[in-house]
């Protein structure tokens, strides 16, 4: 930390939090992240957005290195807090989880232990990241429960998981996340599960206690909406790649990368009535037969004869804003991504 | 063309002690409303609020405790088991979950001429040619006919639900979060289709989903229930541009957009109450910035407030004399 404010002192750009560089994540011979390079600075709310199978879960359980077994995970660079998070070791990466970074996930009542209580879960955390006694543990647990939300904490603190409403328990999982006060919270669809009114109270509090522990949060949503209205940037991702990169408002107001247009053309809004639904045609490549080229390009509206021969580079069209399209290269290939 | 009312639907939930009586879940608690023909009827509401089993009442899928309902005439609820079959016939539903819909050991083409051998309609060779005409209805080819559930993507699946639901020449449909399930690109396709179908087949839905988007675009008429009850209907326009009922709005308000202020979230507090243990007065007091003494003990009937507008609250008249003196201003 001490290396990184000195630095950041020097050049007036913050050292980023994270830095990803060619991420490729695997399993078995598949490669479902292909190429994901981006970083995030302190306290900014990055929003991954893409359809099922885009990978973008993925790339998240990356950034702690949460993988099955036969996940591999390889980048030129990966590195949080200026530490080298390819190189830790198994008992580091556990410091690192629950420490350093926090993760929320859609369902709590699978990510929460049917069988403990609550306040059980949250002082197991407690003590063995921060070594506090029980008593004053479970008194942590209670005044984090008070700060996302939770009625009587006091009471609430001995209930079990089936006990709560699912808002009740997505409040749980946030203060779980969220009592070693980490520097960057994962947020996987934190919101999916939950009712529109209850959705609303869940980002509310996220932004709260953004602003309060002073965090990033990368925050993975299929829905436009909420990544429109709650991150300062995106990354539009498709097939394993990511295809745009920019901040919210001009990722919705003026996209670059034809799939990002197709998806809004294809989302039904409350605010003003469409004719029709623009669909994108097609389907989503599965990993085990991704086209030649361009991943979008057979599913394209604007799609050239050269889309199916190489896959375009993540170009800056406008400072900050880059998108993977030809388009943007004046149909000419600049070095291949990988 | 379907006319409900006062359909009531009670759950009987378990004994608790030896001594006390079962309890009783109203998940459906005294709805009206009505469907024309070529009409499409929007159901919208948090879960838990009793927006499935309306549709699976109207059907007669579930028995109401209560109420009627009467198709085209026809007093559903009197119907004799054998007339109630034949009356499916008219009436078909297309479910959230296609894979769970459709049975994984037949293939395609068994599975959407099904209903046809249910129902004894036409021979092999008849049954085969429509077939094809329904595939090509929902956008599958010929050859999908003879593969199994498995082999196609969510969006392929729900084709098939809408071809096997199509099948006997329906004119109303139920779609019960007919698209939730499905990636918006995959969302879009389907909701096209069934917008095409409407016109093409002159067909009637009773639209249910949670997604006020989707509400929006599909339907015609759109009605809000809470805890069991309908607490407003209206034309589309009306309930999205000028809604009359606290819910209504606190619904619209915690829909994140891309076209509202960043990070201001309109929210309303506390959780959905219990349908098993509702608030009295009106249901939704415990959660309504609006909510006075008058709320806590009197439930508020739903009234017409204007043209095809029918809301439940107290306080509509207020809500409409301050939009009609807000819309004077920026006139």
């Amino acid at each position: 930390m001490q290396h990184s404010t000195t630095k950041a002192r020097q050049s007036t750009v913050p050292t980023p939090l994270l830095e990803v560089e060619n991420l490729r994540v695997s399993f078995g011979n598949l490669t479902v992240v292909d190429g994901v390079s981006f970083s995030l600075a302190p306290g900014e709310i990055l929003g991954i957005v893409g359809e099922s199978g885009s990978g973008k879960s993925v790339t998240a359980l990356a950034m702690m290195r949460l993988m099955p077994p036969n996940g591999r995970v390889e980048a030129d660079r990966l590195c949080f807090m200026g530490e080298d998070i390819l190189a830790a070791g198994e008992r580091r990466l556990e410091q690192i989880r629950g420490d350093a970074m926090g993760m929320i996930f859609q369902e709590p009542m699978t990510a929460l232990n049917p069988v403990l209580s609550v306040g059980h879960q949250i002082v197991e955390t407690v003590r063995r990241h921060l070594g506090l006694g029980r008593r004053e543990a479970r008194e942590r647990a209670i005044e984090v429960l008070r700060r996302v939300g939770i009625p009587a904490p006091e009471q609430r603190v001995d209930d079990f998981p089936h006990q709560l409403s699912g808002g009740m328990r997505q409040r749980v999982m946030i203060g779980m996340a969220l009592v070693c006060g980490p520097k960057l919270l994962i947020a996987d669809e934190p919101t999916t599960a939950l009712d529109v009114t209850i959705q609303a109270q869940i980002l509310e509090l996220m932004l709260d206690l953004q602003s309060e522990y002073q965090m990033s949060i990368i925050m993975i949503s299929h829905d436009l909406g909420v990544v429109s209205s709650f991150t300062d940037r995106v990354l539009i991702m498709y097939s394993g790649q990511v295809v745009e990169d920019a901040p919210a408002d001009a990722a919705f107001s003026h996209p670059q990368h034809p799939y990002t247009e197709g998806l809004l053309a294809s989302i039904p809004t409350i605010d003003g009535d469409l004719e029709r639904l623009k669909a994108i045609e097609g389907t989503v490549p599965p990993p085990f037969d991704l086209p030649p080229g361009c991943r979008f390009a057979p599913r394209c509206a604007y799609a050239k004869p050269p889309c199916s021969t190489a896959v375009p580079p993540l170009v800056a069209n406008t400072p900050g804003h880059s998108a993977a399209c030809i388009r943007n290269t004046g149909y000419a290939f600049g070095p291949a991504r990988r | 063309m379907l006319s409900v009312r006062a359909l009531r639907k009670e759950f009987a939930t378990g004994r608790r002690g030896l001594f006390s009586h079962a309890g009783a879940i109203r998940a459906v608690d005294d709805i009206s409303f009505d469907i024309g023909h070529g009409e499409t009827l929007g159901l919208v509401g948090e879960s838990g609020c009793g927006k499935t089993t309306t549709g699976r009442l109207v059907l007669r899928l579930v028995e109401p405790t209560s109420g009627s309902i009467s198709f085209d005439g026809t007093d559903i609820l009197a119907l004799s088991p054998k007339a109630l079959r034949d009356s499916r016939r008219d009436m078909q539903i297309v479910f959230q979950d296609p894979l769970g819909a459709l049975n994984p050991r037949m293939t395609v083409g068994e599975l959407i001429v099904e209903p046809l051998v249910i129902h004894d309609i036409g021979d092999a060779l008849s049954r085969e040619t429509r077939l094809r005409e329904l595939l090509g209805l929902v956008g599958l080819a010929s050859y999908h006919a003879s593969r199994f559930p498995h082999e196609f993507s969510g969006g392929q699946r729900q084709r098939v639900c809408i071809a096997r639901a199509l099948a006997l020449n329906p004119r109303f449909i139920v779609c019960d979060e007919a698209a939730s399930a499905l990636d918006v690109s995959i969302q879009a396709q389907i909701l096209n289709l069934l917008q095409d179908l409407k016109v093409q087949l002159g067909l009637t839905y009773l639209f249910i989903s949670h997604d006020l988007g989707v509400i929006r675009h599909i339907s015609d008429r759109v009605a809000v229930m809470y805890l069991g009850e309908i607490v407003e209907i209206a034309g589309k326009r009306e309930i999205f541009d000028a809604p009359l009922h606290p819910y209504t709005m606190a619904l619209l308000g915690s829909v994140p957009s891309s076209r509202r202020a960043k990070k201001q979230f309109q929210t309303i507090s506390g959780d959905v109450p219990s349908p098993a243990n509702p608030p009295p007065g009106c249901r939704f007091n415990t959660r309504c910035p609006m909510a006075q003494e008058i709320c806590k003990t009197t439930p508020p009937p739903l009234r017409t407030l204007a043209a095809a507008h029918d809301v439940a609250c107290h306080f509509a008249d207020d809500i409409q004399g301050r939009q009609k003196k807000g819309r004077e201003i920026r006139a």
